[in-house]
């Protein structure tokens, strides 16, 4: 039913997403890149699944968490490690860093730095594409954190009732920074919020790339004939702490032996071995060539310039 | 076309503020498909102050939206519409609301330009109003500019006569940047001169809505009719101040301010915001800056003081500069020397 190349693509990009992650906190801890770096590491299926039903037009906002959007939108992952290390040649020029990182020619609005505020942005785009009559999508990746945020129910609602193209996709991850979800609210089945709101409103295995997909596919659709938002809860979990400097400690740990358990890139990759029929070598194939561009990126990146403060004292007058 | 239209007889009528700005939105709405209103009560009811009045009938729903009352998401909306291609003029009712708006604003807006290295953009109007009514109350009545003042990445208007409303709001609307637009609720039934014809006013350009050669008042928004009031009456005495309105405080006209200041070597600047930390403050930094050898006396700082806004309207008025404070301080700066 899938073709062996859509297996493949989708276990290229869960793999590249789980690279860039490990390659790039290895560049953290040698120093080379600063500041918050939020991994996401356990939540790759939910990114990669979602952006499998999209296309070029399609919008998104991210999250403070927001790399496996990016790459999963189709980023230049040598563009995003500049980013990372500072260097001109980023995304943003090495003005926005990590939580940052935006990417017009995908459709990726942006990361954000404030947990909930790319929900109204989001909104936004959505409402744009309703008042130029365009078939567009807009999806929201927010979280469990930003469910808690008024924007989250207030934008909705505005998308409820002006019929608005949006795809709000919770990845409920359990944790908020540190505060387990049963703590921040009572009733943790988060696509509930939605029904309240007169959305159509599922929760999906967020590990299982094929399950993301096919009810992305379906949410697009309906958003595409003028039957949306829809909200998609998709629930997951982090592999690690909040940042690269967070342990994790408060983390359940039988929750997360279960997560690690059913690992969304291993998955994705017996996927492609049972249904796809790939043989090991060409898994490795796939692998290696994330792994060379990755080390490419790297070079890249490390090489580039930084903007010098000439540069940047100039840009800035016009403030 | 910027002022051009300015002055030529024959060709301008007396209107409202309120219908200024009404004419600025429909003039930029029929010249630009991407333009649209949203904001509270705007469409059927034409706006708490009647600015939007007749839009929705030209031009329909779909671009004058009436929104639920959620101003952080709405203007969250308009930013994320506005990065996409649309141009949207978000209407805040009263400023003080504008505090369910600030990471939108301060956070997103402000800085998204900035964050994706020079790529995006946020060509949005907040339009919104402040100052004292007439016993509006402490939630209702803020002079609140200072805080968008404050932020790179906004700029900011602050229009005094119908002339300016609509030659700035007309600016804004084309703006690519993020402009925050303060209206004053007691200037909407003001009238003045403006033309048929169509003009812009470009953003930085002050103006000189007084001349004269003993001291410069600087004023914006609501202080400009009483600062103007008040020069009348120091002219009945002989004096002559000169009134300059920055019209923009962000991108703010130094120069017309400094030339001023030159000639005069007398200032007095006059804000209906509280005195601390406020506009006037930095513009009294900058001209001690920039023209401190210039100056024949203390830089006069008229403001409102340091308090909420009080329900009870005889407190209220001593809350915010009137006409006798400003002509005191005149005096004051004046007569250190004469």
């Amino acid at each position: 039913m899938y073709s062996k190349k859509f297996l493949a693509d989708l276990y290229k990009a869960l793999y590249k997403i789980r690279h860039f992650e490990t390659s790039c906190i290895r560049l953290y801890r040698q120093g080379l890149i600063r500041g918050y770096f939020h991994p996401y590491t356990g939540e790759e299926a939910i990114a990669v699944g979602v952006c499998a039903a999209l296309g070029d037009k399609d919008y998104i906002t991210s999250t403070h968490r927001g790399h496996g959007h990016c790459i999963a939108k189709g980023a230049e992952i040598k563009k995003m490690v500049a980013e990372l290390l500072g260097k001109k040649t980023g995304y943003c020029r090495g003005l926005g860093g990590s939580m940052h990182i935006a990417d017009f020619s995908a459709g990726n609005l942006g990361a954000n730095g404030v947990v909930g505020a790319g929900i109204p942005l989001g909104t936004g785009a959505a409402l744009g594409i309703s008042l130029r009559g365009e078939k567009g999508v807009s999806v929201v990746f927010t979280s469990d954190g930003a469910a808690n945020n008024g924007v989250f129910s207030e934008a909705l609602n505005l998308a409820a009732v002006w019929n608005l193209p949006l795809l709000l996709v919770v990845e409920n991850n359990q944790y908020a920074v540190s505060t387990p979800i049963s703590q921040a609210t009572r009733e943790t089945e988060l696509y509930k919020r939605g029904t309240g709101l007169g959305v159509e409103s599922f929760s999906v295995d967020g590990n299982d790339v094929l399950e993301v997909y096919e009810k992305a596919k379906e949410s697009v659709n309906k958003c595409r004939k003028g039957k949306g938002p829809v909200l998609m809860e998709a629930v997951t979990f982090r592999h690690g702490g909040h940042h690269v400097n967070d342990p994790g400690l408060y983390l359940s740990k039988d929750r997360l032996e279960y997560y690690k358990s059913k690992d969304p890139v291993s998955l994705g990759k017996k996927y492609l071995i049972d249904r796809g029929k790939a043989t090991e070598q060409e898994i490795k194939a796939i692998e290696s060539s994330v792994e060379h561009e990755m080390d490419e990126a790297v070079a890249f990146a490390k090489k580039s310039p930084e903007m010098t403060v000439d540069e940047f004292l100039k840009m800035v007058e016009v403030y | 076309m910027t002022d051009t239209a300015r002055g030529k007889k024959g060709e301008s009528r007396k209107i409202k503020y309120r219908e200024a700005l009404n004419e600025a939105l429909r003039e930029e709405m029929q010249r630009d498909a991407g333009v649209f209103l949203m904001g509270e009560g705007i469409a059927e009811r034409g706006g708490s102050y009647k600015v939007t009045v007749g839009l929705l009938d030209e031009f329909g729903a779909e671009r004058v939206i009436d929104t639920p009352l959620a101003e952080a998401s709405f203007t969250g909306v308009g930013v994320g519409a506005a990065i996409t291609g649309m141009r949207p003029v978000v209407e805040i009712l009263f400023v003080d609301f504008s505090m369910l708006v600030m990471d939108q604003m301060v956070n997103q807006a402000a800085k998204y330009k900035f964050m994706t290295g020079g790529t995006g953009k946020v060509p949005m109007v907040l339009r919104t109003q402040g100052g004292i009514g007439n016993s509006l109350a402490a939630q209702h009545s803020q002079s609140l500019e200072a805080l968008f003042y404050h932020i790179p990445g906004l700029k900011l208007a602050a229009p005094s006569t119908p002339f300016d409303a609509k030659g700035l709001l007309k600016s804004a609307v084309r703006c690519d940047d993020p402009v925050v637009f303060m209206e004053h609720k007691l200037l909407y039934m003001t009238e003045g001169e403006v033309p048929e014809k169509e003009y812009l006013i470009e953003f930085g350009r002050g103006d000189i809505k007084r001349q004269g050669k003993d001291v410069t008042l600087i004023a914006w928004s609501n202080m400009v009719p009483r600062t103007l009031a008040a020069a009348e009456k120091l002219a009945e005495e002989g004096m002559e101040p000169e009134v300059i309105d920055p019209r923009t405080l962000v991108p703010l006209d130094k120069e017309i301010i400094l030339e001023s200041v030159r000639k005069t070597e007398h200032v007095v600047i006059v804000q209906e915001a509280v005195r601390r930390g406020g506009v006037a403050s930095d513009i009294a930094s900058i001209i001690q800056e920039e023209a401190f050898d210039y100056l024949d006396a203390p830089i006069e700082i008229v403001a409102g003081i340091n308090t909420p806004i009080p329900f009870n309207l005889t407190l209220e008025r001593v809350c915010v500069p009137q006409e006798e404070d400003i002509i005191e301080a005149v005096r004051r700066s004046i007569g250190i020397h004469s």
